[in-house]
């Protein structure tokens, strides 16, 4: 297997489909526009004069390469392993034949079906929306390898069958490799339909194949954009605001320019950019740079500013997001009441590549390298900036070193900014790399926002909940985003999920949502609203079932009753973990919670020990999950891993904090994150399952926070309700 | 001012500015892009490369603190426990966005030719330095252990 970035021209492609209804045989020309490291990454064969490609989604070479095309950016999720899978499944290719390219900026070919008419990826949906696509895409092509067998052969297609990239006859007499029938299955119309393999037949899906992408990012070869490299590059620097919303008033160039090696000081709506022959002129560059800033309109407050305005908030009548019965006054008249309220700070992302795109600019073109998670959304905004057709611009979508939300944004900030500094610099086609420091990183906003949750319930007589009442306060992502379509009755669903649609039996439920402002921008952040909803939801149940007398696990299992799926991986992380086998020992922990996030079930117990200085040690994650068909249960085990240390890190440590609108933290010794001695053991179980699969790359930090706090309250009888755990703010 | 070092066993003289991370000079002079940037501050070990067999943080070790010396990255690692490293990182599957892998793989490595059967306390404490956002550090522990055990074989 290998991989490498799409480098086919778009306008030879294009061509290329032109005959949309035959799959036709060219002389594919590859064009490199860009020489050097794109070469080493494996290109198309220059022999391969015949190529059979049937679709947007795979073509075969003479020498029997099958070439899949991702749509769906590869950002450590697995997702060019899953789509390599499916097709390959559908196909019978030959597995150790098969390698991943990445799609070009697309809509019309590459949209992602969960989004609508944009090209990206996210919400765990890159195999959930191209399942059946992919599948479609690999019988049909396998249709037209065994019809252009039944051809040659004078055999009919019934008595043929197609296995690890060769199509033989029952008969055991004729074979051919799928490279002998490019030729012949090219000049074929591609048919309607094809039939799918019944799941019982599945050669791949299922198992644990190996990651496509893993050798190579094991030897140092894997290309991130921090990588390219391109004859004339230069690298750029840019000074942003040190508050949110503040502009450039003036700057002085003089010491910066006086860098050796800095070539270029350019004004750019975002800042001031220096661009230099390398990194580290610019970096120089940027520290000498001194600019004057105009920060009448700069948000000036502090986190607890904003805190306190939420906490005010939540006393106020807010906007309805689901209503069951009547909650206020099952609560008024209930003969118990609990109540609780948590705040959660904003997090940033801090994927380990801090973002870089490369712009090679020119009057009527406009190239782009980027680990692109949203191609269109960037093509569009590129173009826009450049003041170019959105067809002009073309986007290599790269790996990029991690994401975690921050690369898939509706303003495209960092592509943006790049383009603008290529722009300033004269559009002139030097290639210009945009490169962001770890402080730009951790100070560079969209946040996952701050938000304060606010939650009562009524306990009937024999402790079973008859009301509960949730309110949510913080800022919207999607407003003012081409998202913000998904705004249903004035609510930001990415503000809600997790909370509105819990799946717990209770009769009167209703909760509320009071949409905040101000002036940092926001933006999804791994598991997007159940990163905070699950916390307060899944900590609120414990409470709930703390205050009826009953266990943690049980009271859960019986409000799920009618929610199968929820409780299947309730029920089967608590087998594995041994919940009922009996208390722990002193000084120990357990603690439980579930969540549903992306259509997809995780269930977690994790287990604490807390020493006599009060000293948490999380020893043992035990996660349970269903995502449907389970595609490959090693990425789906990964995922899981990494979701929980990564929801840990963000549990026990994770705040971006404001003090006068400054942000207080620059860099991993201040916004700290997870580390190995800090890892647990996690075991990862799977449900096996038929139904279609859904995503894993972010439900597995749902439910890690919640299990957490109530496995320290399990240990230490107390509970905590600010973020992050970490800063000791446990009540009892 | 060019600066004279030993890069993967091959002498090479990098003409950059004395006081250029190691890092950068590895980068963008000798053109090695296995050594990635992460943080800056040596917070994170994602620029991690042997300097006389000692693993260091290349981004705060200015050009001319190397001078004549042997530095080896990502792509000179030869040595038996090395080849073992990056053969259980692929037997385990350790990466998954993979940033920072190179620097995982540069520690790991040196954590096993000073000591071939490390604990997981050891491996924690050698390993700790070298951030991973995937969180693949289960993995990471795990990948040790098979290296260990194979370059014993």
């Amino acid at each position: 297997m290998s991989v490498r970035s799409n480098d086919t021209q778009r306008t030879t492609r294009r061509t290329f489909l032109k005959d949309s209804g035959t799959a036709a045989i060219a002389a594919l020309t590859v064009g490199f526009e860009w020489i050097g490291w794109s070469r080493r990454a494996g290109a198309v064969p220059a022999d391969s004069a015949a190529l059979f490609m049937p679709n947007a989604f795979l073509r075969v070479a003479a020498d029997g390469t099958v070439t899949v095309i991702a749509k769906h950016v590869e950002l450590g999720q697995g997702s060019y392993t899953g789509i390599a899978t499916v097709v390959a499944e559908e196909l019978d290719a030959d597995w150790t034949r098969v390698r991943v390219e990445s799609a070009p900026a697309d809509a019309k070919r590459y949209a992602n079906l969960a989004f609508g008419t944009m090209q990206g990826t996210g919400g765990s949906s890159a195999m959930a929306n191209s399942w059946m696509q992919l599948r479609e895409a690999g019988a049909k092509a396998r249709a037209m390898l065994l019809t252009a067998a039944s051809k040659q052969w004078q055999i009919p297609v019934s008595a043929l069958t197609a296995e690890n990239g060769t199509v033989s006859d029952l008969a055991g007499k004729h074979h051919a490799t799928f490279g002998d029938l490019v030729k012949s299955a090219a000049s074929l119309a591609v048919p309607e339909s094809a039939k799918l393999k019944d799941p019982k037949d599945f050669k791949l899906i299922g198992r644990r194949l190996a990651r496509v992408d893993v050798p190579a990012k094991c030897d140092g070869t894997a290309q991130f954009t921090l990588d390219v490299e391109l004859p004339g590059m230069l690298v750029a620097l840019l000074a942003r605001p040190p508050r949110f919303g503040a502009t450039v008033r003036s700057f002085d160039p003089g010491a910066a320019a006086a860098i050796p090696g800095v070539v270029k000081i350019v004004q750019v709506p975002r800042g001031v950019a220096v661009i230099a022959k390398n990194f580290w002129s610019a970096k120089k560059g940027r520290d000498a740079l001194i600019v004057d800033w105009d920060e009448t309109h700069a948000e000036k407050r502090g986190s607890s500013d904003i805190m306190q305005e939420y906490r005010r908030l939540a006393e106020q009548p807010a906007r309805s997001a689901r209503k069951d019965g009547d909650a206020r006054s099952a609560i008024g008249s209930a003969p118990r009441k609990l109540s609780a309220s948590f705040e959660f700070p904003f997090l940033a992302h801090a994927p380990m590549e801090p973002l870089d795109a490369v712009v090679k600019l020119t009057t009527d073109s406009c190239e782009i390298w980027a680990g692109d998670q949203f191609q269109t959304v960037d093509q569009a905004n590129a173009a826009r900036t450049a003041g170019l057709d959105p067809q002009r611009v073309n986007i290599h979508t790269l790996y990029a070193g991690g994401s975690f939300g921050r690369r898939a944004n509706p303003g495209s900030d960092y592509i943006v900014e790049a383009v603008s500094i290529a722009k300033a610099h004269g559009a002139d086609g030097t290639p210009i790399k945009l490169q962001w420091t770890r402080e730009d990183d951790i100070r560079g906003g969209l946040y996952r926002p701050m938000y304060y949750h606010k939650l009562e319930a009524g306990l009937g007589p024999k402790g079973e909940i008859t009301g509960w009442h949730h309110v949510i306060v913080g800022q919207s992502i999607l407003t003012g985003t081409p998202f913000a379509a998904m705004f249903k009755d004035g609510i930001d669903s990415t503000s809600v999920e997790g909370a509105a649609n819990i799946a717990y039996d209770i009769p009167n439920i209703s909760v509320e949502l009071a949409t905040t402002q101000n002036g940092v921008p926001v933006l999804w952040w791994r598991v997007v609203g159940s990163s905070h909803t699950t916390f307060a939801v899944e900590a609120f149940i414990d409470e709930a079932a703390h205050a009826a007398g009953e266990d943690a696990f049980a009271f859960r299992a019986k409000l799920l009753a009618h929610h199968p799926r929820m409780k299947g991986v309730l029920d089967l992380a608590a087998e594995k973990a041994g919940w009922n086998s009996g208390p722990l020992p002193q000084g120990k922990g357990r603690g439980i919670a579930v969540a549903e996030a992306f259509k997809t079930f995780v269930a977690q117990v994790v287990e604490v020990s807390v020493d006599a200085s009060g000293q948490i040690t999380v020893e043992r994650v035990v996660c349970a999950v269903d995502c449907g068909t389970p595609i490959n249960p090693d990425v789906i085990a990964a995922q899981m891993e990494g979701g929980i240390g990564f929801g840990l890190g963000a549990a026990l440590y994770g705040a971006v904090t404001l003090k006068d609108g400054r942000v207080e933290q620059s860099n991993f010794n201040s916004y700290r994150v997870l580390r190995m001695n800090e890892m647990p053991r996690v075991e990862v179980h799977i449900v096996p399952s038929t139904e279609p699969p859904t995503g894993v790359g972010e439900p597995g930090v749902a439910p890690l926070g919640p299990a957490l706090a109530n496995a320290i309250f399990a240990a230490t009888g107390k509970r905590n309700y600010v973020f992050p755990l970490a800063n000791g703010h446990l009540r009892s | 001012m060019p600066t004279t070092i030993i890069l993967n066993d091959k002498s090479v003289t990098l003409a950059a500015e004395p006081d250029m991370p190691l890092l950068w000079a590895i980068r963008e002079i000798a053109g090695l892009h296995g050594t990635k940037f992460g943080c800056g501050i040596a917070m994170c070990g994602a620029c991690t490369v042997h300097l006389d067999g000692e693993p260091i943080r290349s981004c705060v070790t200015p050009l001319s603190a190397v001078e004549g010396r042997k530095v080896t990255t990502i792509e000179g690692l030869q040595s038996r426990a090395g080849k073992a490293v990056q053969a259980a990182w692929i037997e385990v599957q350790v990466p998954q966005c993979g940033y920072c892998q190179s620097g995982q793989i540069m520690s790991a490595t040196a954590l096993l030719e000073k000591n071939a059967e490390p604990t997981d306390a050891e491996i924690d404490s050698a390993m700790s330095g070298n951030i991973c956002r995937c969180a693949t550090y289960v993995r990471i522990r795990a990948a040790i252990h098979t290296a260990s055990r194979s370059a014993k074989a």
